[in-house]
């Protein structure tokens, strides 16, 4: 199978560059993780992250062929060849595959992803009801893996100032939390023209999320939610 | 000066809320220009003439021309603000836009009330 992979090591190449590998892949090697590590095994220069390898850890989100994806959960078989592996746009390189994340991180830090709630903390959990937990569903799923955010062209051009996707849908994971107290504080923190209205609803994150989250329709309830305050 | 990002403007759902808005408003008037057009089917100048100078048919268009402008005040400035990052830049072209728009703006004023 064909592979056009990226390559740049800063300490050796002026610039980036693709690099092909032509290799046997052994019937065992169902998914593109499996295949790069055979890869490794040839050419171990490659580097790349990788660790659950089955889709829990978002460590191996990459560029294939065109689309952000987790490495692990995409089988070989329907890839077109030669399969062209990017590291992830809009996120500087450190090496190969391997981007740097701090910034994305940094967005994710500041919608505060933790429950607020000032109560004293109670003898047992902190419960709710079935109808209080399904409001979290579609929200609490997302590993972080980046590819929504790295997929959405408005992080690209603000990734200092706009959450991203992935930051938005953690923001109302939280304002959808029953036993979060917090709620008017985090719509006021998001209540930018960076932060949050930077989305135009063009849904690439949705196209990316390799969970099949939708975060546009966590942003437009987000929306909602400050237009009902507001009106 | 200290280089840190500072955001957290506190606005931006008015100019959210006013761009479906205006959006909502235009659409109405499009629609009820087609059905006057349909009807009315005026096939010379005179008739045209006639038509606008209804004054619910101005209202109309000014309404429209209104709603246009602010639409596109926000549209051209989140435009500005996804790919112009130079703030001095940014604001000479959000000001230039504002004057063009006010200009349209009175511009159809004269127009429909000539």
């Amino acid at each position: 199978m064909r592979f056009s992979i990226y390559r740049y090591d800063p300490d050796k190449d002026d610039k980036p560059y693709m690099q092909d590998y032509d290799i046997e892949l052994e019937p065992s090697d169902r998914m593109l993780l499996d295949a790069l590590i055979r890869i490794k095994s040839i050419d171990d220069s490659l580097s790349l992250r990788r660790s659950c390898r089955e889709g829990v850890c978002g460590s191996d989100a990459m560029n294939i062929n065109g689309r952000n994806g987790l490495a692990c959960i995409t089988p070989v078989a329907g890839l077109k060849e030669p399969v062209e592996l990017r590291p992830l746009p809009g996120l500087p390189v450190i090496r190969d595959l391997i981007v740097d994340m701090t910034q994305f991180f940094k967005q994710y830090h500041s919608i505060k992803p933790y429950l607020i709630n000032n109560d004293p903390p109670p003898e047992t959990e902190r419960l709710q009801s079935p109808e209080e937990k399904a409001e979290l569903d579609g929200a609490y799923e997302c590993i972080l893996c980046a590819c929504c955010t790295t997929a959405c062209p408005s992080f690209w051009w603000n990734p200092d100032k706009f959450v991203g996707p992935a930051g938005l849908l953690q923001a109302y994971r939280f304002l959808a939390d029953s036993r979060d107290q917090a709620s008017a504080e985090r719509l006021d923190n998001l209540e930018d023209p960076y932060r949050l209205f930077r989305c135009h609803s063009i849904m690439n994150c949705v196209d990316a999320c390799p969970k099949g989250l939708n975060p546009t329709s966590a942003i437009g309830k987000i929306k909602d939610m400050m237009v009902k305050r507001t009106v | 000066m200290v280089k840190r990002i500072v955001t957290g403007a506190h606005y931006g759902l008015r100019d959210w809320l006013a761009q479906r808005i205006t959006a909502v408003v235009m659409a109405i008037y499009i629609l009820l220009l087609a059905v006057v057009l349909l009807v009315s089917a005026p096939h010379d100048h005179v008739a045209w003439k006639a038509l606008f100078s209804e004054q619910w048919m101005r209202i109309a268009s000014f309404l429209f021309f209104v709603s246009l402008c602010w639409h596109a005040w926000i549209g051209m400035r989140n435009i500005l603000m996804d790919y112009v990052h130079a703030t001095g830049t940014r604001l000479t072209l959000q000001v230039l836009v504002i004057l063009s728009l006010l200009f349209y703006a009175v511009w159809s004023v004269d127009i429909l009330w000539s």
